[in-house]
């Protein structure tokens, strides 16, 4: 099968509503067809990425950890825009550090998140054959 | 009467519609998505002026939930669902701007 480019758009918070849990489980069935999968996260998405979230309130899965088991799956590729990072008085340093074991390098422990413009991230977007927007 | 706002204020305006319409006397509640506009950044000047006279509230589960708990701006008091029920009996009359 042929390999395409899918992007993932991340744009609204975790728990309020059923996307980002709902894009979670199609990013992991991309995974799982051997594709090349980036996400990114923009608006309200970058809180789904933020540190130390708690559920044990609301009663609901707290699937932030599933975020973790990402790099397993060969998705190393996640993109947090840097002006909506801002905008919510947030920075790199709130968010979890999410990293992959590069197979090219020893497999070296990188960091799978990387904050950027969002004149970066209209580029990427650019360069995929899929875009999907949750 | 209560006020109940669930929706970020940076996807919906259901929290300035709220603002807007909102009496001297009654507290406003973020619950759910809402609790995003109780952070630092994410506050609106009507809604800190609000939290300042002690009328604005905000569900501690739901601010857990999200991470943000240490981001919440001055004056916004926490809640449990308990102190949830309290707000309902005291206040009467609820609105929800879903």
């Amino acid at each position: 099968m042929a390999t395409k480019k899918f992007m993932y758009l991340n744009r609204k918070a975790s728990y309020g509503t059923v996307y980002a849990i709902e894009s979670l489980e199609v990013v992991l069935i991309a995974a799982a067809f051997e594709q090349d999968v980036s996400l990114a996260f923009i608006d309200d998405g970058v809180y789904q990425i933020v540190e130390g979230q708690n559920t044990d309130g609301i009663g609901m899965k707290n699937f932030s950890k599933t975020f973790h088991a990402l790099g397993d799956y060969d998705i190393n590729k996640l993109y947090v825009s840097a002006e909506s990072l801002e905008e919510r008085g947030l920075t790199a340093d709130d968010l979890m550090p999410l990293v992959y074991e590069d197979e090219d390098d020893d497999w070296e422990e990188k960091p799978s998140v990387k904050v950027v413009s969002n004149a970066e991230l209209s580029k990427i977007m650019s360069d995929q054959d899929v875009c999907l927007s949750f | 009467m209560l006020h109940t706002v669930n929706k970020s204020s940076f996807e919906r305006n259901s929290l300035q519609s709220c603002l807007n319409a909102i009496d001297d006397t009654s507290v406003i509640l973020l619950i759910e998505d809402g609790v995003i506009s109780a952070a630092n950044n994410a506050n609106s000047s009507m809604l800190s002026d609000l939290a300042a006279q002690g009328r604005v509230y905000a569900l501690q589960g739901d601010v857990d939930a999200r991470g943000i708990s240490s981001k919440i701006a001055d004056n916004i008091k926490l809640v449990d669902y308990a102190g949830f029920v309290d707000l309902v009996v005291e206040h009467g009359t609820a609105v929800s701007w879903v």
